[in-house]
């Protein structure tokens, strides 16, 4: 059955997917209520930038993280500074990676959760006497409830398939940053089909099943 | 009172409006859509940042463009009644209505020993709960509390919205076309609830409207709207006397006359009310002698007879001048008719009454400006 190098892959890459999907909740959703309420002209080029990831190969994504991360590129000096040392090749270094690949997977839903739910309760909680941080936090955060679930289940779905760029700024360092797709890749090299059927076949039916869970979801999301 | 002055241009609509707003009773904005009135009503909330404004709400300078000064929505002490209910979906009605009321007492608390009255002085108690249940019960929204708003009917729902409005304990009441989004049936159930508030609540109230009906049956003052203006400002009375407003053509156009009830007769089911100039026969429910009553007469229940009337069926003939002629609709035109008090005769300072005839009537009969005639008048009802 499963090895323990290949089980330590299936670990980390559930630790990477969770920590990503929170880290992208909490820096996506100022970024979508921006997005769904702005007037600005850089609403545009903010969106365009956001979708990016979408259409990129993720090998440009990765290089272009692997040389900004890196000892000469401008936030592996600034991390340098700060004390942390370089990014490249650690969980770290993986979880920022995610984090811009998965962006609009988390952004556009809550966007779109977001211009759904329109101006008028934020109207109604105005007149009502509430500020707008009371606003945000009592009407809209509850209101764009099922775009937060969606945005996690795709944040954290499509963190545990990425392949491209965890290979090009992770390495496939074990129990650091071999995810299971990366370990999947190693298999198959090696010609070891039987490992790879299970990983795969694993990653198959957990995919299939969250995306059953959220296209089937309730339509009514508070109650 | 209420001082507005706003300008606003967006492309194809302005808005230019100056005008003092009464700070007591009911005042209707009424005109075509896009003539202006909920903008003006968003600019008074505060909801429409755009374009330069002064606001002097009783004293209290909420807006100075020139100065840039604006207090913000949530700081406005008003309540505003949407044309769609737009409960909060998450919460039930309770959560609803408890929503502003919480905030409200917060904002009361720190705004002590400045404090202010809520929307119901009348007999309210100190404690604000009971302030929140005579709201509930003014609404008739008891069974409802634990509900969530999509399992409400469309009037419940308006219901809830309006007691949301007033626990906030506003002290400006602002109600966008609260029944524009409702049938007949639906609107026939609120009316009397807006009836009852407008006879208990202390606070001014601006009630945006297109419809001639609900503004004859709740305002004390009416804003006419044309394009972004006002056209014409007053007195109920007044306005919906004059013939050259849109309100004095719709097809419903009625004339409101307050009077006292004289006397009961039990034999007929009939109330004696007297109106300044006219004794009326009222049918339907009896009120005690002396009580203070407001009866509607629709302009097509009256006709107009030049000599003494034959005798007919119809109980209600008194005599009256003709004041206007209205201009032609068709084969109709609008008559406004002065009553004449019995005890001095020729005094014009009666109320007014509208009567629609035929203009082949007015030649036939050869009716002129200033002429005394009968006005006879096949029905009276009485508003509730």
């Amino acid at each position: 059955m499963l090895e323990g190098i290949d089980l330590a892959a299936i670990l980390l890459t559930l630790k990477l997917a969770v920590t990503t999907t929170l880290i992208l909740l909490l820096v996506g959703t100022p970024i979508a209520w921006w997005l769904a309420r702005t007037r600005s002209r850089w609403k545009g080029v903010v969106g365009a930038l956001v979708a990016l990831p979408l259409v990129l190969p993720p090998t440009v994504l990765g290089f272009y993280l692997l040389v900004s991360l890196g000892p000469h590129g401008p936030i592996g000096q600034f991390t340098q500074w700060l004390g942390i040392g370089l990014l490249p090749f650690t969980f770290a270094g993986l979880v920022v990676g995610s984090v811009f690949y998965s962006l609009p997977f988390v952004v556009q839903p809550l966007q779109n959760a977001f211009t759904a739910s329109g101006e008028r309760p934020l109207e109604v909680a105005a007149t009502l006497g509430a500020g707008p941080w009371d606003r945000f936090f009592t009407v809209a955060l509850p209101l764009a409830r099922p775009g937060f679930i969606t945005a996690a289940i795709l944040g954290f779905a499509h963190t545990v398939g990425e392949f491209g760029v965890v290979l090009m700024i992770g390495g496939n360092i074990p129990e650091r940053t071999r995810v299971v797709s990366v370990a999947i890749y190693d298999h198959v090299e090696a010609l070891e089909y039987a490992e790879a059927h299970l990983l795969a076949g694993g990653m198959l039916v957990f995919s299939f099943l969250v995306l059953l869970a959220l296209y089937s979801r309730n339509a009514r999301p508070w109650t | 009172m209420v001082l507005v002055r706003f300008r606003l241009t967006w492309p194809g609509f302005a808005l230019e409006v100056e005008q003092c707003l009464p700070g007591r009773g009911v005042t209707a904005f009424f005109g075509p859509s896009g003539s202006g009135k909920t903008t003006l009503l968003r600019c008074i909330a505060g909801l429409e940042t755009a374009g330069e404004g002064w606001l002097d709400f009783q004293g209290e300078v909420w807006q100075d463009s020139t100065r840039r000064r604006f207090v913000p929505t949530h700081r406005r002490p008003l309540g505003y009644v949407f044309q769609e209910a737009s409960l909060f979906p998450h919460v039930s009605v309770r959560g609803n209505i408890e929503y502003g009321h919480q905030r409200a007492r917060r904002r009361d608390w720190l705004a002590w020993p400045w404090h202010l009255p809520g929307p119901l002085p009348r007999g309210e108690p100190s404690d604000p709960a009971a302030g929140l249940g005579a709201i509930i019960d003014l609404l008739g929204i008891a069974p409802l509390l634990d509900r969530m708003p999509e399992r409400l009917s469309g009037g419940e729902r308006q219901r809830v919205a309006i007691a949301r409005a007033l626990a906030a304990r506003p002290r400006l009441l602002l109600m966008d076309e609260p029944l524009a989004a409702l049938d007949p049936q639906r609107k026939a159930e609120i009316l009397p609830y807006l009836e009852r508030l407008h006879d208990e609540l202390a606070i001014p109230v601006f009630y945006v409207s297109h419809s001639p009906e609900e503004v004859a049956r709740l305002a004390d003052h009416i804003l006419v709207f044309e394009q972004g203006r006002i056209r014409a400002a007053g007195p109920a009375p007044e306005i919906l006397a004059r013939l050259d407003l849109p309100l004095a053509r719709d097809s419903e156009a009625s004339s409101f006359l307050d009077g006292r009830v004289l006397a009961w007769d039990a034999d007929y089911d009939l109330m004696r009310v007297q109106v300044p100039g006219a004794h009326l026969w009222v049918p339907g429910a009896s009120r005690p002698v002396g009580a203070r009553v407001r009866v509607r007469i629709q302009a097509r229940d009256v006709s107009l007879s030049p000599g003494e009337p034959a005798p007919s069926s119809i109980l209600n003939v008194f005599p009256a001048r003709i004041l206007e002629f209205g201009v032609s609709e068709g084969p109709r035109l609008l008559v406004k008719l002065g009553l004449e008090d019995h005890g001095r005769a020729g005094n014009l300072d009666g109320p007014n009454l509208l009567a629609r005839i035929t203009r082949q009537s007015r030649d036939r009969l050869g009716l002129t400006l200033g002429q005394r005639v009968h006005a006879q008048v096949k029905a009276v009802a009485l508003m509730e």
